[in-house]
């Protein structure tokens, strides 16, 4: 019970890092303003501890309650709906691929940057109704492989070195 | 095994195997990437229409030979304003009362395919070719 509670403490504190992450990336000066969509996915560092330390169902809910909260405070339903298109194919990948074993956090995290952009733009296509964003897709794509190195580099650093003695794992 | 107390312990060949992996995974993506964007512009011809589509639907093409300035009014009452600018064989936003402003943002297109998206307006501004080869946008996606 009280390990219960401890853990979901955690994970609050974790989703407010994750919020505290997607606040500061929109106050970072936009790189290309022409390309909407391009940008580094901090709060992912945060998804990528959760769900190498804790695991995949923790993950999804941390971005998931992250996702509602930036939306209801930030953003508007559509902008909801984009993150979580996007949210749910890089959570799916990244679960995966952590699964099967062959990459390291990075290339973890790549996979997750990438299909990101690809849940937003295939949502996007069923909005509009068009094929056209093809074209961004690759920008995007370009753009998510590399934030998803560097938020893979980041990410690996916590799931490494931060040190949580106060939970043990005894339960799991 | 998931541990909330500490990272999970690899082997140094482990660890080389993964990043080695990484790498190719990296390098792989990048390179259809950049075929994918090569075919993209190399298959780009002139175009010579503009189609404008709000929500899905078709509302209006123009030459793009002739100069004219097109406004999109969009929304409830058509409050939301996209100012469409065809000049030189270009179209470009001029402006736009939309929250991001990126379709405004956006370079002049003039080449089949090529789009300025608003997302806000739901608006979606697309190149064509009416004579000759079409080439099909969705050849990527």
């Amino acid at each position: 019970m009280k390990k219960k509670t401890q853990k979901l403490a955690f994970l609050g504190l974790l989703t407010a890092i994750a919020m505290a992450f997607a606040y500061v990336e929109v106050l970072l000066p936009p790189l290309f303003t022409a390309v909407p969509g391009i940008k580094l996915g901090l709060p992912n560092i945060v998804i990528i501890f959760v769900l190498y330390r804790i695991g995949v169902l923790e993950a999804a809910a941390v971005s998931l309650v992250r996702m509602i909260a930036v939306s209801l405070l930030f953003g508007n339903p559509m902008t909801f709906a984009y993150s979580l298109a996007g949210a749910i194919l890089s959570l799916a990948a990244m679960a995966i691929l952590k699964k099967i074993d062959l990459f390291s956090i990075v290339g973890v995290s790549v996979a997750g940057g990438v299909l990101h952009n690809v849940g937003q733009i295939l949502l996007a296509m069923i909005v509009l109704g068009t094929a056209e964003l093809g074209y961004y897709l690759i920008i995007l794509a370009i753009s998510g492989t590399i934030a998803g190195v560097f938020v893979g580099l980041a990410g690996s650093f916590a799931v490494k070195r931060i040190r949580l003695d106060k939970f043990d794992n005894n339960r799991r | 095994m998931n541990q909330i107390n500490g990272p999970e312990k690899h082997s140094d060949a482990d660890k080389k195997r993964k990043i080695r992996n990484d790498l190719i995974l990296i390098s792989v993506l990048i390179a259809i990437l950049a075929i994918a964007g090569l075919m993209f512009m190399l298959l780009r011809v002139e175009g010579d229409v503009v189609v404008v589509e709000v929500n899905g639907e078709r509302c209006g093409s123009y030459a793009l030979s002739i100069d004219r300035t097109v406004e999109i009014r969009t929304g409830e009452d058509g409050e939301e304003l996209n100012l469409l600018v065809i000049k030189d064989g270009k179209a470009y936003v001029e402006s736009a009362t939309c929250p991001d402003g990126i379709c405004a943002a956006h370079r002049p297109i003039s080449k089949s395919g090529e789009s300025i998206i608003c997302l806000p307006h739901k608006v979606v501004i697309t190149v064509v070719k009416l004579s000759g080869d079409v080439i099909e946008p969705d050849v990527i996606a």
